[in-house]
């Protein structure tokens, strides 16, 4: 007879675990080869690469025109990019008609902001506090002396009509970021707040703003908003574009923090407030650095899709990156076949890299923000 | 016995007092008539059924939910809407919640030393020391550099304690701090609630753990209904219930001792 009663004895031995056999081809198999129909798309894909990518490559590189003073030689070459014709028009295409002699002071704007945030982003440097005050307070009056100019400093003034390519699609993209994250997160707050006034002027801004095309805000931006202001202070023609996305893209981002907001238990916020934090310090302490970390991905896609939409204020006379690409194309020295799709294809290039490294930082963020605490 | 437990305790000053307070919460009155007085070193255990109204009554101590009628005064402090008067209040009256309501984006040593640094404007390694203190006094000093996810239930809600402890508060207020804790943790928590006790600490816990209640208790306020249904010292309480509810919650509650 058995009895009901158990005591241990002697205690269970730890064994590893079972070891998962591993190695490229078990993957493959798992992965590629794990079913007849399976096996098929991955012939199918594989086939098809191995069609595309060739040519591909042959086209952008081997068969591709890398110097030529004139379209000539790539007119002859049709079934390559023509890489000269970038080459022969990348001073316009970074700078647009600044003048030649006063293009230093573009490069010296653009390294300086590069550095600083590099600075602000890499996240182990030392002292990033004074990168964000250098970059947030200082750099932006550095740079509007040094791209506008200040005959009090001796740099002859360069109307912004003249400006153009990669640095006003960069100078876009960087004010647009830099100005419609605080706007939106005010926005959103704003929304939230207990006080009537401030949440239904919130709501109809986003509201507003979010249920008109974005072409439409910056032809608003570029015709009503010299009519709000005496004739004297009317905004500068490139500064209008810049308003219109900074204001299209925090409401956006506003609808984005405010997601990350009410994720948020309520527990949070009376923890701080019974420690005795007022609403300016438990916002900024508590509630913000919690909410924005929830949010990151879709921060980093609004951005991406603020980059994308520098492209638009060519709309209102502004020669961004592209607008720079579509006046070179132009270019009756330069007319052949392969011009455009050499350009557009660049352009992509250009487009892309921004982005994706927006996308891969913002990646890399999430991990080091996740590591500390799980 | 019953004159003296009217009066505040051992004849000190008030700490808090509640005179004829109401609240609703929309229609519902969820506060009828409560009047207390919680003397200066005192330690009241509130108990009562789900939906009694007694987190709600804590909770307006340090106005996280406001009263509509009648006053509440905590260290001579009349809280009305003045913001002024909430945060002076605020910063004398720790509290510590059921889900600990630790702030996960910082370490532990951060969340006890961000209201002494922004609040009292300590400078931050006078902080820090503070919060060492505490945390050891806590026995969870070697975890002050982890996140609060990377504890346990037990050392969260503890480190939760020193975090409000760091205020240097003159009340506590707990609404019940083990509630959400495995069994095996409630003890730990339980035992520095009652080290603080002994220290002389005034609080106010809101708590099923009656054998607490008997321990460190100089009053237990039984409250039903949105109302103060019974007052007694903890002896007397358990032992010969007077009202008909007091008499019911406690049967339900203590059913698996008999």
């Amino acid at each position: 007879m058995t009895s009901i009663a158990y005591v241990r004895e002697a205690p269970e031995p730890e064994e590893a675990a079972p070891v998962l056999s591993s190695g490229a081809l078990v993957w493959a198999r798992a992965n590629l080869f794990s079913s007849t129909g399976s096996t098929v798309v991955t012939i199918c894909c594989v086939a098809l690469a191995a069609y595309l990518l060739p040519q591909l490559i042959a086209w952008t590189t081997t068969r591709a025109t890398w110097s030529a003073t004139d379209g000539a030689v790539c007119r002859e070459h049709q079934d390559g990019a023509c890489w000269a014709f970038v080459v022969a028009k990348w001073d316009y295409l970074r700078f647009g008609s600044y003048p030649l002699a006063e293009r230093w002071r573009v490069d010296t704007a653009e390294a300086v902001g590069a550095g600083l945030i590099i600075w602000l982003l890499w996240i182990n440097a030392p002292r990033r506090v004074w990168a964000a005050f250098l970059f947030f307070a200082v750099y932006p009056i550095l740079a509007l002396i040094l791209l506008r100019g200040s005959s009090w400093l001796g740099l002859p003034v360069v109307d912004t009509q003249l400006w153009g390519g990669i640095f006003v699609s960069l100078l876009t993209a960087v004010v647009g970021i830099v100005f419609s994250l605080p706007l939106g997160v005010l926005l959103a707050l704003g929304r939230r707040s207990p006080l009537p006034a401030v949440q239904m002027a919130s709501v109809i801004f986003i509201e507003f703003v979010r249920g008109v095309p974005f072409i439409t805000i910056l032809f608003m931006a570029n015709n009503l908003l010299p009519l709000f202001v005496p004739e004297t202070w009317t905004p500068d023609r490139l500064l209008r574009p810049l308003a219109g996305i900074v204001i299209f893209s925090a409401a956006y981002m506003a609808e984005e923090v405010r997601g990350g907001l009410q994720s948020l238990e309520r527990g949070q916020y009376e923890a701080a407030m019974a420690l005795g934090l007022n609403y300016a310090r438990v916002t900024a302490l508590v509630i913000l650095p919690q909410a924005l970390t929830f949010v990151i991905p879709g921060i980093v896609n609004n951005f991406i899709g603020l980059f994308m939409d520098t492209t638009l204020i060519s709309v209102v006379g502004a020669t961004d990156f592209l607008e720079a690409m579509n006046n070179a194309i132009k270019d009756p020295v330069w007319a052949g076949p392969t011009i455009m799709v050499t350009g557009y294809v660049f352009a992509g290039l250009f487009y892309f890299s921004f982005c994706f490294g927006m996308a891969r930082y913002s990646a890399h963020i999430e991990q080091v923000l996740a590591k500390g605490r799980k | 016995m019953s004159s003296s437990l009217a009066r505040s305790y051992r004849g000190n000053d008030a700490a808090i007092r509640f005179t004829g307070v109401h609240k609703w919460y929309g229609t519902f009155h969820v506060l009828r008539n409560i009047n207390l007085t919680v003397g200066s070193g005192e330690r009241i255990v509130v108990c009562g059924p789900s939906g009694s109204g007694k987190s709600t009554l804590i909770r307006c101590v340090n106005r996280l939910e406001k009263h509509q009628r009648g006053s509440i005064v905590v260290d001579a402090v009349e809280l009305t809407d003045d913001i002024r008067r909430i945060d002076e209040v605020r910063r004398e009256v720790g509290m510590v919640f059921q889900n600990f309501n630790l702030f996960p984006h910082l370490t532990i040593l951060e969340n006890c030393t961000l209201a002494p640094i922004w609040v009292r404007k300590m400078p931050r390694r006078e902080a820090e020391e503070l919060a060492k203190k505490l945390l050891a006094r806590v026995r969870i000093l070697d975890q002050a550099h982890k996140y609060p996810g990377q504890l346990s239930g037990g050392q969260q809600q503890r480190a939760a304690i020193a975090r409000a402890l760091c205020m240097n508060p003159k009340i506590m207020l707990f609404d019940e701090p083990t509630s959400s804790l495995d069994p095996e943790m409630v003890k730990e928590v339980l035992d520095t609630m009652t080290a603080l006790a002994q220290e002389g600490m005034t609080m106010i816990v809101v708590t099923h753990e009656m054998g607490f209640a008997r321990q460190i208790a100089d009053r237990v306020v039984f409250m039903d209904g949105g109302e103060i249904v019974e007052v007694n010292a903890p002896l007397p309480f358990f032992a010969h219930p007077q009202h008909e509810r007091t008499k019911l919650f406690l049967s339900q509650i203590l059913h698996v001792r008999h």
